[in-house]
């Protein structure tokens, strides 16, 4: 044993211990998997987010020092990006300006005109502003962050952004920082619509730059109810001077001063922004999630022959992805940050992983055998694949680490993630995935066992030894599934239209189906269209490429066209510090006056109660403080994209805004108009829209929510009206009343048809005193031997007893106690009579038995009076006879089956003179009974007239079955071996005449052998040693005689010439069941309880299933299927060419094991005191037939089918005869 | 991805064919050249979408926050590129199988789609690699591509006529981009192997290896469908 082989069997050793482990405590080793799980996934909440969004940090502004380069020590919450300077500083101007007070003859567009138009002033004073202390003269100039071109696909913006100078925006910049082009302009609104994009709204438009605050709250439209501007100037700093700054602010708030402004000033916000993904790395890092999913889905589509399919791939999935996380888990824990995109290399860490482990461990357990206990089924499965996926591991982790010695840092990192999700993935499938596989395979066993619960109360311990250990796993079997009954076509005539359009609806749940899509769109619906939901997120997402949509397709400004090139608002320092000696220019408002007109229309106010305030409102709240929150998040980025400035990875800082208010006098505003400005539409239409907008805008949500509720209460109305309408009333009881059938209850099918009881009834055909032991039928007669070795010969089709054939009465008389006397000359006198009358092959017994007043035939089962005058002697035979072999019976093991020939030897030891024996086997064929007895002797008796015509004592072993087919006679003897008789008659074989109808039957129509006839039966050959072990099932037809016998094997002779042709070996127990008929189809049966299906001409075997816990009882084949019963009381159907198992009926506890078919589709089967007829292609159950009143635990045990559709069964010491009547009009 | 959505489509209706009822599109399917026709376009298709998604992973090394132009950025490579990468892939995938046939040793591991995508992703893998990991210098970087092209073979492949085919076929490709670089059809940036960067032929191997695996595994689907009707008939 090489070391290799030692090792693979400790680890196929230690597989199977912890495959027993996990199926053993599934429940604590799934919470102890979560509990690690999580454990180390704890890690990684100190890790950021992912995402996109800006980081924001504040400081105050009055210590405020640019931060160093260097990480210092311990300085608590600054983020670890704060480091070094900023990309710029932003400084805002927010400007609120209103005419006021307002008056009636102004315009709308006086709103905002000459509001606006003080930008320019403004400008003017920021650029002009000069510093000077000490330290030298500053200006803005000096500060602002100088930028150059904009970036080349952006020309078309150049009108209005500053290039080659100063970083400084606001709405001036729509004309150029041009007064006199603001005053030339005749439609402002138009200008600055000229430059938005088309469609969608989006968030960082060039608007919003410029304005600096969103588009709603600007105020610039014809409609606005407040009638206050807002817009920023916004300049935006390379370095930071506080005391520059400080005086800018001063000087504007000396200039406008903001009365009731109470914003903060102290802090300034450092904004970090992270790395975004445009998209030409989307594209590839798409493409590789699709290919992820494709994996993963062609993956898991292999997972198969489980409960439940979904299941198990979620739990691959889970496995994967949690290892994963566990992996970036435990490397953070030690220390190690990952710098990777973990967006980009996760799909690639999936593949290294793989499923492939998962789906091995899946086809491996669920390859095992079936009928094994669901812990062994696991550790055995685990063990089988044990060497491989070591193997693998071991592979890929040598893979990983000499991709770990290439010492690049990156390939280093995720190899070190690989390898660590690789053990932590090798943890979760040994742990979590193999406990779920153990609880779906144990879900999947309850389904499929919980209708046969009562059946494994009653089923034998599980056999100990050979069969257990399975060296090799048997072939895999199809999964067994339930009966799935497909609705006859028959009973779909009988439906009424409103049912069949219901069943329609059910069939193809379409109404489910539309309800679901439904749900899905206006669930769709409604994100897209909430405001908060995916619409703006997608305005956001398109807003990124809208600069560029916009510049191809809006048109060019008339007046720019004009202007082309344009110096930048700080383009020429030299020309705004000639200007500078005028500063105070343009703040002609003192103090007081903007005050005095901000008070003194207070008074008009009252009386006009219904408009719009006469006097603007100008207030300054806390959300002005921070006033570029409500812009995008994008919208610093985008403007410094413009200028190919990224701010990816890197932290700009805001501060405080300066604000400015402006009040304007009415004669400003109407100065300043414009002539065009006039001509719009009057304000009352625009305020009406206006107003109505206002009302619905915030009501929106709760609209959509009002609206989702009613569609709701509707669709709630709609189901329940169709309820009403396609349903019918008792919908429900009747749903219960038939939903479940008990056995022997009136059979009736699921639309309230039921055949009438009366159609079929037990003819009990009564006449032996004791257990029927052998039944042997030829179609026409039947002929029975019971305990007491007493045969009587039946007519098959009226039931009437044509003969009895004694036994030697001295031996009667001298074991059977009084009673039997007279029991038994009513025996001889019914026998006698016929006999007198002629006994020629009509069967005349019928009429005599009626003539003389003694009803043998009964249809009845009350005891007819003779046995009520008569002391009854049932219970006292019972109790001698009948009770030793039937708790004998109960006793032996299973694997007797049917041979009861041994109870019979043993009861009869003590009884009965050991020259005779009891019949053990009994054939009927033509008019002549061969009956093997105990002594082995084989006796061949005239069956009408009850005479024997023949014996042979050649062999001295029991004849434990017999085979009669055409003139030769099988005996298979207790000591294994096998006689083969020739039945000779004296009599040229044309003489012979043919009796019985060409039935269906399997066997030719046998030839009538008169009474004249000298018949011998000479032993033509003697196979000693056909078997090691007692033969216990003996079949012929076909011209091939096949035994099957406890040493397992099943062997094939030729009837001509008594050759054996083959032994068949493949079962592993001793065979109880073998079937074979005219078409050569050979199935046997073992106590294993597999059943083979063998092809007689060459030996081989076609199919092998496993159907049965427990012995194989008994087996018939039809054309197309195979049934077996077996001793735990299942009916198995399976497909007879591929060996699928179709369906299984679950019987009764002690069902017996008897089977029949009557036709193609019809099986019998016999059960305690009933016979139960099953309607084959469905598995339903037809009808129970009770053979007694009194089911008194005696089953069925014996069952012929006759060629006239009619069964015969033993029922205790009595015969059934039971017509099926409806079948014989199948037969036609 | 579109197409391997459109493989499985086509396998889920070619198994339920065993009904005799065969509607005249399934009688053009089962038809040898259009099967051929139809693989060749497969692959012609899957080369194409791979060469537009790597060319554009190589070409976006430096990541810029707006990129100027999305739209051309993918197409940014000259028009030729793409369709000359198809119809080697549709070449190689239907060589592959051919080769199997002719030799007369049927591939047989990892026939599964799943083993198949898992190729095409660890190829995508070795190209993000080689554009996106920064390595000290080429020839480690060189090496590393060979040894993960090498590793994709074994792990996928596994075959001798694979390999050879492979090599032959990279070898040839990495002459042919010579030749191209050579005669000023375009260039590389910082070539290091005469004209050319010196891991092209271990991306082109892998390449070999992957649309090999994918035009096998089209192939199988399409052997699987033939017996089926010789079954039939």
């Amino acid at each position: 044993m090489t070391v290799r082989e030692r090792l693979r069997e400790k680890i196929s050793t230690a597989f199977y211990r912890h495959g027993l482990l996990c199926a053993s405590y599934p429940v604590p080793i799934i919470l102890f998997t979560s509990a690690s799980i999580l454990a180390c996934c704890y890690p990684l909440l100190r890790l950021p987010l992912p995402g996109t969004g800006p980081v924001e940090f504040t400081t105050r502004v009055r210590d405020y020092t640019v931060p160093s380069h260097e990480p210092q020590g311990d300085l608590g919450e600054r983020p670890d990006w704060y480091r070094g300077p900023p990309v710029a500083y932003i400084q805002q101007v927010l400007v609120k300006a209103a005419v006021s007070p307002w008056d009636s003859t102004l315009v709308p567009v006086d709103v905002f005109r000459s509001p606006l138009g003080r930008v320019f002033s403004l400008l003017e004073e920021i650029r002009n502003h000069v510093h000077n202390d000490g330290s030298g003269v500053r200006s803005l100039e000096a500060l602002c962050l100088q930028v150059t071109d904009l970036l080349p696909g952006l020309r078309r913006m150049q009108t209005v952004l500053p290039e080659h100078g100063c970083l400084l925006v606001s709405p001036g910049n729509y004309w150029q920082n041009q007064r006199e082009l603001f005053d030339s302009d005749p439609d402002l609104l138009k200008t600055v619509h000229q430059h938005e994009p088309k469609g969608l709204h989006t968030s960082a438009t060039l608007r919003d730059l410029l304005f600096g605050v969103p588009v709603k709250h600007t105020g610039v439209s014809l409609y606005s109810r407040k009638r206050v501007v807002t817009y920023t100037i916004t300049m935006v700093l390379g370095s930071y001077d506080a005391r520059f700054l400080s005086s800018l602010r001063a000087r504007l708030r000396q200039l406008h001063p903001s009365v009731n402004c109470s914003l903060r000033e102290d802090h300034m916000v450092h904004v970090h922004f992270k790395e975004e993904i445009g998209m030409a790395e989307l594209i590839p890092l798409v493409t590789t999630y699709i290919i992820l999913f494709a994996y993963i889905y062609f993956s898991t589509r292999k997972i198969d022959m489980v409960k439940s399919k979904w299941g198990l791939a979620l739990a691959a999935v889970v496995t994967v992805l949690s290892s994963l996380l566990m992996s970036v888990g435990l490397c953070t824990l030690f220390g190690l940050t990952p710098t990777l995109n973990g967006g980009e290399i996760f799909p690639y860490l999936v593949v290294v992983i793989g499923l492939e482990n998962v789906l091995v461990l899946t086809k491996s357990v669920v390859s095992t055998p079936v009928d094994l206990e669901v812990k062994l089924r696991i550790a055995q499965g685990l063990s089988n694949e044990s060497w491989s996926i070591m193997k693998n591991m071991a592979t890929e982790l040598c893979i990983i680490l000499i991709g770990y010695f290439t010492l690049v840092p990156a390939i280093q990192e995720f190899c070190l993630f690989a390898v660590v999700g690789l053990v932590s993935d090798f943890f979760l499938q040994m742990f979590f995935f193999t406990t779920v596989l153990s609880i779906d395979i144990r879900r999947m066993e309850l389904a499929d066992l919980n209708r046969r619960l009562p059946a494994e109360a009653g089923m034998p311990p599980p056999k100990p030894g050979p069969l257990r250990p399975r060296e090799a796993p048997p072939p895999p079997r199809p999964s067994p599934y339930t009966i799935t009954l497909q609705t006859p076509a028959f009973r779909n005539l009988r439906l009424p239209k409103r049912l069949r359009v219901v069943y329609f609806l059910a069939r193809t749940r379409l109404a489910q189906r539309f309800i679901m899509v439904g749900t899905v769109i206006w669930i769709g619906i409604l994100a897209y269209t909430d405001p908060a939901g995916l619409r703006t997120y997608l305005a956001a997402q398109v807003s990124e490429q809208s600069p560029l949509g916009e510049s191809g397709a809006g048109g060019l400004p008339p007046h720019l066209g004009v202007a082309s090139v344009f110096p930048g608002p700080g383009g020429d320092p030299a020309s705004t510090l000639s200007v500078l000696p005028a500063p105070a220019e343009p703040t002609p408002l003192p103090e007081n006056q903007s005050q005095g007109h901000h008070g003194a229309p207070r008074e008009g106010v009252p009386h006009q109660a219904q408009a719009p305030p006469l006097v603007p409102q100008i207030s300054w709240g806390a959300e002005d403080e921070e006033g570029w929150r409500r812009l995008s998040f994008r919208h610093w980025p985008s403007l410094f994209s413009y200028y190919n400035i990224t701010l990816a990875k890197r932290y700009i800082s805001i501060l405080p805004v300066i604000p400015v208010t402006l009040h304007l006098s009415p004669r400003e505003a109407i100065e300043t108009r414009h002539p065009q400005d006039t001509r719009h539409p009057p304000p009352f239409i625009g305020m009406y829209g206006e107003g109505s907008k206002q009302v619905i805008n915030p009501l929106s949500l709760s609209r959509v929510a009002a609206l989702g509720l009613a569609a709701g209460v509707l669709l709630v109305l709609l189901l329940f009206c169709l309820y009403r309408v396609l349903c019918p009333r008792n919908y429900g009881q009747n749903g219960v009343a038939h939903g479940r059938r008990r056995r022997g209850d009136l059979p009736c099918d699921d639309y309230g048809y039921s055949p009438p009881i009366s159609e079929i009834s037990p003819l009990l055909l009564r006449g032996h005193s004791m257990d029927i032991e052998c039944l042997a039928s030829d179609g026409m007669l039947l002929a029975s031997c019971c305990l007491a070795g007493q045969i009587r010969v039946w007519d098959a089709q009226t039931g009437d007893c044509l003969t009895v054939i004694p036994k030697h009465g001295s031996c009667l008389y001298s074991c059977i106690i009084g009673g039997w006397e007279q029991r038994d000359g009513w025996d001889t006198v019914g026998v006698a009579e016929p006999e007198n009358l002629g006994g020629g092959t009509e069967p005349g017994g019928g009429v005599f038995d009626e003539d003389e007043g003694y009803p043998l035939r009964r249809r009845t089962t009350p005891r007819p009076a003779l046995f009520e005058d008569q002391p009854d002697l049932t219970p006292l035979i019972d109790t001698n006879f009948d009770s030793q072999p039937s708790s004998h019976l109960l006793l032996t093991p299973p694997r007797d089956g049917f041979d009861f020939g041994g109870l019979v030897e043993r009861a009869y030891l003590e009884h009965e003179p050991p020259s005779l024996g009891a019949v053990w086997a009994m054939e009927l064929r033509g008019n002549l009974i061969a009956a093997g007895r105990s002594s082995g002797k084989l006796e061949l008796w005239d069956a009408v007239e009850g005479s024997l015509r023949c014996s042979n004592e050649d062999g001295v072993s029991g004849i434990t079955a017999l085979a009669f087919l055409n003139n030769r006679i099988v005996a298979a003897r207790l000591d294994g071996s096998l006689d083969f008789f020739t039945v000779d008659i004296n009599k040229p074989l044309g003489l012979l005449q043919y009796r019985g109808p060409p039935g269906r039957s399997n066997m030719p129509p046998s030839p009538c052998y008169s009474s004249e006839d000298v018949i011998s039966c000479q032993l033509t050959r003697s196979v000693q040693c056909a078997h090691q072990k007692p033969i216990t099932v003996l079949r012929a037809a076909a011209g091939r005689v096949v035994t099957g016998s406890q040493d397992h094997t099943v062997r094939v002779y030729r009837l001509e010439d008594s050759c054996c042709l083959f032994t068949l070996q493949g079962h592993s127990g001793g065979i109880t069941a073998i079937y074979i008929d005219q078409t050569m189809v050979l199935a046997s049966g073992g106590q294993d309880g597999a059943i083979c299906l063998w092809d007689v001409l060459t030996g081989s075997r076609v199919s092998h299933v496993y159907g049965h816990r427990g012995d194989v009882t008994s087996l018939v084949c039809t054309t197309s299927c195979v049934i077996s019963s077996g001793l735990d009381d299942l009916i198995c159907i399976w497909d007879r060419s591929t060996g699928i198992k179709l369906y299984s009926i679950q019987q009764e506890v002690g069902c017996g094991a008897s089977l029949g078919v009557i036709s193609e589709s019809l099986l019998v089967t016999g059960g305690q005191g009933c016979v139960s007829f099953w309607d084959l292609n469905f598995g339903d159950l037809l009808q129970t037939v009770y053979l007694g009143q009194s089911s008194d635990g005696q089953g069925v045990r014996q069952l012929v089918v006759l060629n006239n559709a009619a069964i015969v069964c033993d029922f205790g010491s009595e015969l059934s005869l039971v017509y099926v009547p409806s079948v014989l009009e199948k037969l036609d | 991805m579109a197409d391997s959505t459109v493989v499985s489509d086509q396998q889920r209706s070619g198994s339920g064919q065993t009904d005799p009822s065969r509607g005249p599109y399934i009688a053009v399917i089962t038809n040898r050249s259009t099967t051929l026709v139809i693989r060749g376009f497969m692959l012609f298709s899957i080369g194409v979408f791979l060469a537009l998604v790597l060319n554009l992973l190589q070409v976006q090394r430096n990541v810029t926050l707006f990129p100027p132009d999305v739209i051309s950025s993918i197409f940014s490579s000259a028009w030729w590129v793409p369709p000359c990468c198809g119809t080697a892939s549709a070449i190689i995938g239907l060589l592959y199988p051919c080769i199997d046939c002719r030799l007369g040793e049927p591939h047989k591991f990892k026939r599964e789609w799943s083993s198949v995508m898992r190729c095409v992703a660890v190829f995508v893998g070795i190209n993000h690699a080689s554009a996106k990991v920064d390595f000290a210098n080429n020839v480690q970087l060189s090496l590393t591509l060979a040894a993960l092209s090498i590793g994709l073979w074994w792990t996928f492949d596994r075959s001798r006529s694979g390999f050879g085919l492979g090599v032959v076929i990279a070898l040839l490709a990495t002459l042919s981009t010579q030749l191209l670089v050579y005669n000023g059809v375009f260039q590389y940036t910082s070539p290091d192997f005469l004209y050319i960067r010196s891991w092209l032929p271990c991306i082109f191997f892998a390449g070999v290896i992957t649309m090999g695996n994918i035009g096998r595994q089209l192939a199988l689907y399409e052997c699987k469908l033939m017996s089926e009707k010789t079954h039939q008939d």
